[in-house]
Formats: C-alpha cells, structure tokens, sequence
C-alpha cells in the first residue's frame, strides 16, 4: 500500500534504485560479519569501508544534483558542507577519545596540549554529547548555506559568477582551517579517533552499522529530494532552472525557492560528511579543496543530473574506477578523470542515466520521467 | 687611570703592529704563531693580521681548521694537508706546494675558543681589504651588525685606501658602529651616533636603541633619539614598501587574469584550463632554455627573451586546440564549459608531470635581471620584480592597443556587447571565439614567462594562480580590461597591506570574504558592461 502511494513519487527508475541499496545495505554487511573469512564470498573489512566511503559519496553527489539539476546553481563548494559535517562529527569523536591520547588530557584534545592551550575553545563546548553533535552536522552547513544563499540569491549572483564565488567559500575554509589557531588541528585535522557511542570505530560490527546507515541516509534522503521536487514547490524550482526570469516575472520570490533548495542539499552534504569521518578515521582541511566539489560535479553530471539516482550511481561508478586505476594504474587516474570532465560533457550530456533512458524508450518509446528531461542550464 | 691604561695598550698595540708590518717579513710573522702560550699566540696573529699580508687570510684558516702545523726540527710553520700516512706540505706565504713529509716530526698549532673568535673577527677585518668589492661588502654588513669594536683599526685603514663611493659610505657606518662599541672618547661617539642615524634599517635601531640602555647622559640621549628618528622614517617607509609588494603582486595577477578577463568576455565562458596555460608558458621558458644552453650557450641569458614569443605561441595553440577541439561544442553552455576544461587542465597537469617528472624545474634569472635597487629604508627592489611589473604593463598596454585600434579587436568587442548583432552585421563570431581564446591563453602563457622568474615551476603552478585569477576577474567586471587592471590593482594592494595585520593566510581569507560580499553589491563586478539584457 505505502510502495503504491511511492511510486509515482519515487518513479520506476528511483524504485529500482532503492531496491538496489536495499539489497546492498544488506548483503555487504552479511557477507562481512556472517559468511566465514575461509569462504570466497567473504568481503574483508576494508572492502566494507571503502563501500561505505562511496555510499557517503553519492548522498554528495545526490545534494550537489538538488541543486544544480533541479535548480540550475552550480555550486563548486559543496566540498565545504561536506567538510563541515565531517569535522562537526570528529569533534564529537575528538571529545569521546578523552584521556585515552597521548598526552592522556581528559579535557583538551592532543593537538591542543600540543599547541599548549589551556582550556577548551568555547566552539568546542557541547560537542561531547552525540545529540548536540548531530545537531550541529546539519546546523553548521545549513547555517552558512542559508547566510552565503541569502546574500548571493538576494543580489541575482547567478551562472559562472556563483560558481566562482562558491569555489572561493570552499578555498576560503580551506586556508582557515589550516591555520593551527582555528582549533581544529590545523593541517592534521582531526583524528586517532577511538570510539563512536562507546562502540569502537575499528570494530567490524560498528563499520557494518556505519555502512547500513550510510546506505539508510543515502536513501531517505532520495525519498526526501524526490518529495521536494515533485511537490508543487518543487515544479518552481524546476522552470527557475529554466526559465529564471519568467518565474521571477510570475511573481515567485525566485531567491527564497532557491535558498531553501540551497540550505536543504547544504544539510544533506554535511550529513554525508559526518557518515564519511567515522568510516575513514580523518578530517582534514584538504577535504575544502576546490578540486573535492568540482569532482563531486563530475560524479553528477557522469550519473546524469537531474534524475538523483543517476548523481547517486555517478559517484559510486567514478570513485570504484578511482580506486581501481590508483591501485593498478596510479598515473593514468589524472588522464582518465581528465578525459571524464571532457567525454562526459561533450558526449554524454545526461550522463548514464541518460543512457539507461535511452534503452528504456527505444522499448517502450516514451520518456520516462519528466523532470529528468532537458535540464537546461 | 684604567682607561689610561687601556688606551696607552691600544697605542703600543697599534704601533707594535705597524711596525711589525714594516720590520718583519711574512714568514716570520707566521713563524711566530708556533710559539708561546694562547696569549703570545694572540699577539702573534694581532701581528699577522696588522702586516696586511695576503698571507694571513688562508694561514687564519688554517689555523682555525686545525690545519696549521709546525716543523719540530727547525720551528718552520706549514699548512698542511692530509695525505693518508703523510703530510703533504704548502707554503704558508706563498700557497706553494714545499713537499712531503711524515706526520711525526710535525705537531698542530692548537687555539682555544677565545683565539678563535679572535680569529674570525679579524678574518671579517682582513676581507675588507680584498680586492674583490662583494666579500667586501658582506664583511661590513657583518661588522655593521655585530659593531665588533676590535675590527675598527682594520676598518680605518680600509677606509684610507677604498676607492668605490658605495662601499666606502658603508665602511664609515660599519666605523661608526664599531667606535660605540670601543674605548673612543665621547666625541667621537657623538660623531658616530651622527653618522648612524642617518642609515635607516631595523638592524641600525636595535643597535643604537641597544647601546643607549648600556650608556647614560648625553650619549644615552643622542642615541636614543637616533634610535626614534630612524624607527620613525622606516614607518613611513612600510607603507612604500607595502605598495611596492602590491604593485607587484598586482602586476603577477595582472598577467595571470587579464587572458581570462577576454575570454570570459568575449565568450561568456570560464576557462579552468588558464592556469595550465600559465604553467605551460613556465615549462617552455624551461625548455627554451635548455636549448640555448645546449646549442647557443654564449647567447644563453637572453634565452628568456626568446621565451616569450615562443609561450605566447605553444599556450596560444593549445587554447585554439582546446577551443577548436571542446569548447565550440559546448557553446552556450557555459557551466558545462566550465566542467570540460576543469577536465583538460586535470590531463594537461598530469601530461606535462608525466613529462618532466613532479619535481620543480629550475629556470635560471639572467644575469641583467637578479641584483636589486636598494634604496634608503631598508627597501629593495629586486629587478625581477620590477622587470615583471614593466612586462605587465607592456602586455596591458599592447593588449589594449590589439583591442581598440586593430579590426579583430573591433571584433571582439562587438562579440562581446551584442553576439547576434555581430553575426548579423558580418563578423564571423566562431572565428572570432577561437583567436580570442588563442589570445587569452597566449597571454596566460606570458604570465608564465614572468611567473617561472618568481615561483616555482612545477605542474601545479597554474593551480595556485586560478582561483586569485577568477575573482580579480569577476571583481574587476568582464568584457572591459580597466576593470581588470583596477581588479588586480585593488587586490594586490590591499593584500599586501592586510598581511602585516593579519599574516598571509589570513590576509587572503579577508580578501576572499572581502570579493564575496563585493560580489552581493555588484553582481556584474566593478566595471560591469552595459546592456540591454535580462539573462545572460
């Protein structure tokens, strides 16, 4: 009954795909803790955090197509709500270490002690309950979404110009928090992280969970973008995309539709990242690098914008390829992502999913999805 | 009585050691070093370094090193050289080669650490007389510094025989420093302080700020007010200096923006790939410059020169090659634009670290173009820079020349106001789409000329230029090259004056945060174009 009432939310294609993470949430952690290690199904641990890594990836990859290919707004800073996310959870797991550090300073983190402070900062405060911490995974990106939307949306910074400014934002949070006296570990980030909820990060079962609910997130959150835009709300925020102008000449507040769309893929890219840090054991500035967001583009538009899925997909496809060419060819990873960002623009302008709409309307001759058609710039 | 006695010392210490220098021949003054305890030793090399012989350099040395032995049958002193189980033999005086010998009829002159110290004070003396005027210069800089007082006869001797206005203006600083710190009436420490508060550098205030806590009185006043005179001007002289830091940061983002500026102008597009056409600019002055080393090494400082029509040209091809080649397909699709070229500038990174490995390439400067221009202050103005900022705007100014008096660059002008217009009126726009993204990136391969005399060459040279690139860009407002200039002008400057504030991280997030908020009051930038649009 609820799957019936789902469907023409979720569309054909988006049922597929959650029936697919459905069974991936399942089987990895089966094959993981259940099958014994002498058997050829067993998946090792590492295998099991790399997957989650990706799965952290594609809700990225999922907020970043929220925005660009339903709203048309490129962001190339969608690597700083990651970030912020990440380091909102470390600080959490940061305080949970406790007197277990090298310098064993119940109170200050190693890096502190190092950099011989004496009291904790008073941003730090509050991070040693988990459900402040959750709080502020969402708060702090949806925050500084809502503050950077509401100037840029509000002043009509649109195109080329917004992406530019985004990618400064990222490159701006990536040279403070660097610095050593931002108190967030300067270029080390955070890390030796122990335990997650009192359960310890390195243990598999904790990394199953990590994993299931990386998969959970990536999921609801496809529900919720789906909801979003199908609702009445959403079809605005699709002719903004199209049409800026019109919309703007109907009497829409165009900023107000795009800041929430904004702040709402913001929340969901921090969300990724406090899933992203447990599961990799570190948070560094480097992960505010300009060039982190625009791959996440890249993912987005290899998966095919404007379907979610198709983003999801791109991210998971991509970083499996990453991984495989560092490991086996580590010089042509550059020349192949390179040729990626040209190829997949040139040629492949909806992406895979694209692809895979191609095959399902030569069949049946119809398209499948309205908003996955012709997203405009 | 005390001082009396002290300076009734220096005189028979001064005349001693002029007589020495007449009386005795070299070798014997060397001789002389074999003998007696640490304190005649002293003596004996206060004797050698006051003969002024050539000799004394390379004996000091030796002795210092441990170098120094003398011969037990005959007391002759030599300098030696290890030779496994035997010695091998050098004249002290002369440097020639005497023969060898068995180690054991020979023992070391040995110094303690307050003979050292003495020798190397007055080795710092004796290169005040060499012939050659650089060595001069770092032993008065050194003297300047330390104010040595036992370097001051040394250094009025040189002043007697210097020749060059330069140095010897130094020479009598480096005495004045020097005389605080001796036993020299009052007077002529007035004098001193005099002549010191006229050279203005930091070093010159903590020495006399230093030497007025030592001293009470009239010294103690007259210092102190130098001290605060030349504190005072080298204020006024940080801020000359922080301009000059700008402009010349102004003029590397100049060169890196300005081809950026015309093809986002005239195209509307953002070419991530700009940073690499800086870089490929860098790796050709790197490669033009292996090849005049190995075919014409005599004409091998002007290989720069050469460089530069020769980047223009390889990063001006590849940016018709990537236009050609990627960009008209996407046309009208500026993000996705923006994504293809992020993707070429990932393989032509990787291509050219494949190349020539990730290592940094050394580009030599040219002799005409390394030394700088010291001016009063303490400010130097190396002339690299200052060759940069020359090279800067000659580009600005050819390039505005190409823009305003030539047909293409009418042109590309009417591209840039009005596409449609233009095409209907006869300008073939794909034409003019590829010459002006040859154009820009030509010109970004310029500012790789420039930027490989100032930064190193590596791959990731472009990637550190891009993102400063953009926002003079869209601080400045496309399609007008003043707001371009005024862009880079404003931002360089302004950078160079936060970050004595601020540090340089810091500076660099205020002017980020500073172009954000800039952006909300003018979303077109400073010099936006004028039209009649509604979306762009």
């Amino acid at each position: 009954m609820i799957t019936k009432s789902l469907m023409p939310l979720i569309g054909k294609a988006g049922a597929i795909f959650l029936a697919m993470l459905l069974l991936v949430c399942l089987a990895v952690p089966s094959l993981n803790l259940i099958v014994p290690i002498s058997s050829p199904l067993h998946l090792p641990d590492y295998a099991v955090t790399l997957l989650g890594k990706y799965m952290c990836y594609a809700l990225l990859a999922l907020s970043v197509d929220l925005v660009w290919g339903f709203c048309g707004i490129l962001s190339l800073g969608h690597g700083a709500f990651f970030a912020l996310g990440g380091y909102a959870m470390g600080m959490y797991m940061m305080r949970q270490i406790g007197s277990r550090g090298s310098y064993g300073n119940a109170e200050l983190p190693d890096f502190m002690v190092f950099l011989n402070w004496k009291s904790l900062p008073w941003y730090w405060h509050g991070f040693e309950s988990f459900p402040f911490a959750l709080a502020m995974v969402a708060l702090v990106p949806g925050l500084l979404a809502l503050v950077f939307g509401w100037f840029a949306f509000r002043s009509r910074v649109t195109g080329v110009y917004l992406s530019i400014i985004t990618q400064a934002m990222t490159y701006a949070l990536l040279l403070a928090f660097f610095r050593n006296d931002m108190g967030f570990g300067g270029n080390n980030g955070l890390t030796d992280f122990k335990d997650i909820l009192g359960y310890s990060v390195q243990a598999a079962g904790t990394r199953a969970v990590l994993f299931m609910l990386s998969c959970l997130a990536l999921g609801v959150c496809f529900v919720l973008a789906r909801m979003i835009v199908n609702s009445k709300f959403g079809r605005v925020v699709i002719s903004i995309r199209d049409a800026e102008s019109r919309v703007r000449f109907l009497g829409y507040r165009v900023e107000n539709y795009k800041l929430f769309i904004f702040v709402a893929s913001a929340i969901m890219a921090g969300v990724a990242g406090a899933l992203y840090v447990p599961q990799v054991g570190i948070i560094n500035p480097s992960e505010f690098s300009p060039a982190n967001s625009i791959e996440a583009v890249i993912w987005t538009a290899f998966g095919g914008r404007g379907t979610l899925w198709g983003a999801a997909l791109g991210a998971i496809v991509v970083n499996a390829a990453k991984s495989w060419f560092t490991g086996v060819l580590p010089n042509a990873w550059l020349y192949a992502l390179g040729a990626l960002f040209v190829g997949v623009t040139l040629f492949m302008p909806k992406g895979l999913a694209g692809a895979f709409a191609g095959w399902t309307s030569v069949k049946r001759n119809q398209p499948e999805d309205v908003s996955a058609m012709e997203p405009a710039e | 009585m005390n001082t009396l006695k002290r300076l009734l010392f220096a005189a028979t210490f001064l005349l001693l050691s002029l007589s020495a220098s007449y009386a005795q021949d070299a070798g014997a003054l060397v001789d002389a070093l074999a003998q007696g305890s640490f304190a005649e030793r002293g003596a004996a090399i206060a004797n050698l370094v006051g003969s002024g012989s050539p000799a004394a350099v390379p004996v000091l040395q030796a002795l210092s090193d441990g170098n120094l032995y003398v011969r037990m049958a005959d007391n002759k002193v030599f300098i030696v050289r290890d030779d496994g189980d035997n010695f091998k033999l050098l004249d002290p005086t002369t440097g020639a080669d005497a023969g060898g010998a068995d180690k054991g009829g020979f023992d070391k002159i040995k110094v303690n650490n307050a003979l050292r110290e003495q020798i190397s004070n007055a080795k710092g003396g004796l290169t005040l007389l060499s012939g050659d005027a650089k060595t001069r210069k770092d032993a008065l800089l050194n003297i300047l510094k330390s104010g040595d007082a036992s370097a001051l006869p040394a250094l009025e001797k040189a002043i007697g025989t210097e020749k060059d206005p330069a140095i010897l203006a130094l020479m009598k600083s480096a005495a004045a420093a020097a005389t605080l710190k001796s036993d020299r009436p009052e007077s002529e420490k007035l004098a001193a302080i005099e002549t010191l508060g006229k050279i203005s550098d930091r070093d010159t205030v903590s020495l006399l700020s230093a030497y007025a806590d030592t001293v009470d009185g009239v010294l103690k006043a007259h210092a102190q007010d130098a001290a605060d005179r030349i504190a005072t001007s080298l204020s006024s002289w940080a801020v000359v200096q922080n301009i000059w830091y700008g402009l010349s940061l102004a003029s590397v983002l100049l060169l890196a923006a300005i081809g950026l500026a015309i093809t986002f102008g005239v195209m509307g597009v953002i070419n991530m790939a700009h940073g690499e056409m800086v870089m490929l600019g860098a790796y050709t002055t790197y490669v033009t410059q292996l090849l005049f080393k190995a075919y014409v090494p005599s004409l091998a400082g002007y290989s720069l020169i050469a460089a530069i029509p020769a980047a223009f040209a390889v990063s001006g091809l590849m940016g018709i090659a990537i236009e050609r080649g990627i960009i008209r397909f996407l046309y009208g699709r500026p993000l996705e634009t923006l994504l293809a070229t992020w993707g070429v500038s990932l393989i032509l990174q990787q291509g050219v670290r494949s190349i020539f490995g990730p290592t940094n390439k050394d580009v030599t400067t040219p002799s005409w173009m390394s030394g700088s221009i010291d001016l009063n202050g303490g400010l130097s103005l190396t002339m690299n820079r200052i060759a940069i900022l020359i090279f800067a705007c000659v580009v600005f100014a050819a390039l505005m020349v190409l823009m305003k008096r030539s047909s293409i660059g009418l042109q590309m002008r009417a591209v840039t106001q009005n596409r449609p217009m233009a095409n209907a009126m006869g300008i073939r726009s794909s034409r003019v789409d590829a010459l002006t993204f040859g154009l820009g990136s030509g010109i970004a391969g310029l500012a790789g000329v420039a930027l490989s005399q100032i930064d190193n060459v590596s791959p990731n040279l472009g990637q550190n230029y891009i993102i400063d690139s953009f926002l003079v860009v869209v601080f400045g407002g496309v399609g007008n090259l003043w707001g371009t200039l005024a862009g880079a002008l404003t931002l360089g400057i302004a950078n160079k004056f936060l970050e004595p504030f601020a540090g340089a991280v810091l500076a660099k997030i205020f002017i980020l945060i500073a172009v954000i908020l800039f952006i909300q009051k003018k979303p077109r930038g400073l010099f936006a174009l004028k039209g009649r649009w509604v979306d762009a």
